[in-house]
């Protein structure tokens, strides 16, 4: 059942280009180990979907916005983007 | 003076905390529970470690919201002291209470073992019995505990004295051996710009008796008890 109201947001959260990702460069290590040697560099961050009901389009991506800015990221290490699609 | 430790489901180091404050120091101290509200009765509160709501989304993200924590601002705000240890730490930077945050350790291990730390700052009511340069030998057992700022933050943080501990060898020297997750210029502990809130990744409360490995972490709690004598002679 879908709604006109019903929304699902992707969100990519990862730390800011500057701040060091230990776990990526693990992976990349592990990469270059099974011959991938074209890999130059790896980032590891946390998807979220979260699903809403808003409006319209930009009212959902607006909550969303708020949302990744008090909770699901960290505004001092992390960065993020998202898109918003029907539910 | 009356100690409160702020228990979060999850916690962990919040009964080390508390046999440190009856046994190491003497005083009384209650355990306060995340949903309680009023902590009026209290003269000091200690966030203790463990892994509140299990780190989940990212360590003290969530425990930020618990209800008890609009109190803790209010208390941190009229100038009470207050200590976050390791995941207290955490909370207390998520909660925007201390600058910077806690990234995963660059060994991507859990580090746990005996470090040492120098006070750098001993004008907070945590390190206030402690001269500068003082070193204390003290546990460490976290996985995220990488401390970072930004440029812009770490001096300001250098600048005004801000770090309160910094990782070193056993002869105070500040050095990449004796940093044990990656923090930024070695720093163990912050506060706040007046002072009165801490944050540590070190456990002073498990080192509160020879009989566990040392005592060096009693040097820290009792600090808090000559600053509370100063306070009261004040007023």
């Amino acid at each position: 059942m879908t709604s006109e109201k019903a929304w699902r947001a992707d969100v990519y959260v990862a730390l800011k280009a500057g701040v060091n990702d230990p776990q990526g460069l693990a992976v990349r290590d592990g990469l270059h180990r099974l011959g991938y040697d074209e890999v130059s560099q790896v980032r590891v961050g946390r998807y979220i979907q979260v699903w809403l009901e808003a409006p319209d389009e930009e009212a959902a991506a607006a909550r969303v916005r708020e949302m990744c800015e008090r909770l699901l990221a960290n505004p001092v290490i992390e960065e993020y983007r998202f898109h918003v699609v029907r539910a | 003076m009356r100690f409160a430790v702020i228990t979060f489901p999850g916690s962990n180091g919040d009964h080390d905390a508390l046999m440190a404050i009856q046994m190491g120091l003497g005083q009384p101290v209650e355990l306060v529970w995340h949903t309680e509200t009023d902590l009026s009765r209290f003269d000091c509160l200690i966030i203790p470690g463990g892994f509140s709501y299990g780190d989940y989304l990212r360590a003290g993200a969530i425990a930020r919201f618990a209800p008890v924590m609009e109190s803790v601002r209010a208390f941190a705000e009229a100038g009470g002291p207050v200590l976050g240890i390791c995941n207290g730490f955490q909370i207390l930077t998520e909660a925007g209470l201390l600058p910077g945050a806690l990234l995963r350790n660059a060994s991507l291990s859990f580090e746990c073992a005996w470090v040492h730390v120098r006070v750098d700052n001993d004008r907070t009511p945590w390190t206030r019995a402690l001269a500068p340069g003082t070193i204390l030998r003290l546990p460490i057992a976290h996985g995220e505990g990488r401390y970072y700022a930004d440029d812009a933050t770490l001096e300001r943080l250098e600048r005004e004295g801000r770090v309160v501990f910094r990782y070193v060898d056993a002869d105070g020297r500040v050095t990449p051996e004796a940093n044990p997750n990656g923090s930024l210029n070695n720093i163990a502990g912050v506060c706040n710009e007046r002072g009165n809130v801490v944050g540590l990744m070190p456990h002073p409360e498990r080192a509160y008796d020879r009989l566990i490995g040392g005592d060096d972490g009693l040097r820290v709690l009792s600090a808090v008890l000559r600053a509370g004598v100063a306070a009261a002679s004040r007023s």
